[in-house]
């Protein structure tokens, strides 16, 4: 394959410290908690896969993806779709705690009038690069900007995030098609493998294993590591960067509504309806280390 | 200018355009030949990008290309890129805010043989529901070149519903051409035919002729621009003739008759009868483009035909 001759060992070189890693997990506690009481505080929302991504998020905006909040389109920053556009909840605590907008924002989710709808709008929202939530769209317009950044030269990164359960949508794999034909290796996709889709577990909707293999088999550089694990993550995102000539595809292994008690794993969990006495109750758990 | 495929009227024109913009892009999905392009690719490789048969795909592309500065004329057949991708045109574009120009070609009975599968009837009627977009139907090769330019320069998206074969011109090179607005292109006093489309703008110009051979004056009006809508043009046109034919090569509801059915039902006055001819609620079929025109009801004597069919009544 081209391009991989020293990717081991750069990734090695850069691995993170301890004390990287724990004010990771430090931060990662930090936009858990913000994305259960945003949530809470409305009283219903999509808290499973939000909470599948916590890691994921983290890692990119703390350690791997180039942004600037004072300037959300800056040319040379990376670039972020998050096509399965109903985790916005967990993109907004991310944005808010970097500071694309005040935090004070995260209590009007979908209330009328908000800026942080459900779904990720590249309209209302400062540092949405682009406006999903009808599954599949996407990951499509991911390739769309990777490409544009490859006609102008741009070495930015273009990093994507679809579901398992969009997985089902045959415009993923559209896209995958063109990405690989187009050598799109500006791309590093997360699929966030939560093994759950609104009606039931995936295996048993539709079931997608092998899906490592489904994306290597579509010509993508294809790792499958834990998503909650950010040594996983980091090295994962490392070799990414360290292998040109085709996308990258991390098949992400998590769990829904992870380190939330009161659904976490839940089949149910997807939309979900909680109080916000019961976030705070949570809340307080997470904080107490339970 | 001399009658011309307008297929290379759009090639020729968007290469144009590439070679003082570029961000003017062009997706295709496996139609490159049909459209027409390949000029362009030539000239411009990098930004010719071909999806392969993947029309929905192609729309979303377009959009995240439009997130970083490109203007995509993504084009496909009519009934490929609204039936197929509509929601992709309708979500990655138009309500993203995006600038993606959707080319639907082959409109109506002009798909003849590849038949009802491929004959949109429906396609303005579904684009006409996307806020915010503009749907222009150009009929002829000058009006073509001058609509493209019109459209590129816009910031928003649009669709432009391209006829690929050769028409002969309407217009001296000289006219000039807004979005959102009609062309009048014959004074009448009797009857206003108000067309939209290469093929129903020349049958009315016909129309109009064997309509004088028999002492009916008919004032012609090209439509041009579905959304904006001339309101104006038409309304002013029906308050002197008294009796306004809608002819379009589309369903003759959601398409031109409805919007000017609803313009005229929001008049505070009556500005005038309304007959609408088009498909009247049929799936296309397949035949030569002549046979299509008479299966549907559409060639100049069907026209002239209805005018004095509503005059009588």
């Amino acid at each position: 394959m081209p391009g991989s001759a020293d990717s081991a060992t750069r990734a090695e070189r850069e691995i993170m410290t301890a004390e990287e890693l724990r004010i990771l997990e430090a931060k990662a506690m930090d936009l858990r908690i913000k994305t259960i009481d945003a949530i809470g505080f409305l009283g219903v929302g999509h808290i499973g896969g939000s909470l599948s991504l916590i890691e994921l998020l983290t890692i990119l905006y703390y350690r791997h993806l180039k942004h600037d909040p004072a300037d959300p389109r800056l040319e040379s920053r990376d670039r972020l779709v998050l096509s399965k556009g109903h985790a916005g909840p967990a993109l907004y605590s991310t944005l808010a705690d970097r500071g694309f907008f005040p935090e004070e924002w995260l209590h009007t989710l979908n209330k009328g009038g908000t800026r942080l709808p459900s779904h990720c709008d590249r309209s209302k929202t400062p540092g949405i690069d682009m406006t999903t939530g009808s599954l599949g769209q996407g990951f499509s317009a991911a390739c769309g900007i990777a490409k544009a950044l490859k006609i102008k030269k741009n070495p930015a990164a273009l990093f994507a995030i679809i579901g398992d359960g969009e997985s089902n949508e045959g415009q993923i794999w559209e896209a995958a098609m063109f990405a690989a034909h187009n050598k799109l290796d500006n791309i590093i996709a997360f699929t966030d493998c939560n093994k759950l889709q609104i009606d039931g577990f995936t295996n048993e909707v539709l079931d997608l294993e092998n899906l490592d293999g489904k994306w290597a088999a579509f010509g993508w550089h294809t790792q499958r590591i834990n998503g909650h694990d950010f040594e996983a993550l980091d090295k994962a995102i490392l070799t990414a960067k360290a292998h040109s000539g085709q996308p990258h595809m991390i098949v992400m292994d998590t769990i829904k509504g992870k380190g939330a008690s009161f659904c976490e794993g839940l089949a149910t969990n997807h939309n979900m309806a909680y109080s916000y006495e019961k976030a705070l109750e949570v809340i307080a758990e997470i904080r107490g280390g339970k | 200018m001399a009658d011309k495929e307008m297929r290379a009227v759009y090639a020729e024109t968007l290469t144009e355009l590439a070679s003082k913009d570029d961000r003017i892009v062009v997706l295709e999905a496996d139609l490159m030949r049909a459209t027409g392009t390949g000029p362009f690719k030539e000239k411009y490789p990098d930004r010719a990008v071909n999806v392969g048969v993947a029309e929905a795909n192609m729309l979303s592309i377009a959009g995240g290309m439009s997130t970083e500065g490109y203007i995509p004329f993504a084009a496909t057949f009519g009934c490929f890129a609204t039936r197929r991708a509509f929601d992709q045109f309708f979500l990655s574009c138009a309500y993203a805010g995006l600038n993606v120009k959707l080319v639907g070609t082959d409109p109506g009975v002009s798909a003849a043989f590849n038949g009802g599968t491929h004959m949109p009837f429906e396609d303005l009627g579904l684009v006409r529901m996307v806020p915010g977009i503009d749907i222009v139907e150009p009929s002829d090769p000058v009006s073509l070149k001058a609509l493209v330019q019109q459209i590129a320069a816009r910031p928003n998206s649009a669709y432009i519903r391209l006829h690929r074969k050769a028409l002969s011109p309407l217009y001296p090179e000289t006219a000039t051409f807004e979005v959102g607005k009609a062309k009048v292109l014959r004074s009448g006093t009797g009857v206003t035919l108000a067309a939209l489309g290469g093929l129903m703008v020349h049958n009315a110009v016909t129309a109009a002729e064997l309509l004088a051979a028999d002492g009916i004056s008919a004032e012609v009006i090209d439509v041009l621009s579905l959304k904006p809508l001339d309101a104006e043009t038409i309304l002013a046109s029906a308050r002197k003739t008294g009796l306004v034919i809608s002819i379009e090569n589309h369903q003759a509801h959601n398409g031109l008759g409805s919007a000017v059915a609803e313009l005229f039902a929001e008049a505070a006055d009556r500005p005038a009868r309304l007959v609408r001819m088009g498909i009247q609620d049929q799936f296309g079929e397949v035949g030569t483009e002549a046979w299509l025109l008479e299966k549907f009801g559409l060639r100049a004597e069907d026209i002239a035909a209805a005018v004095k069919k509503a005059l009588k009544g």
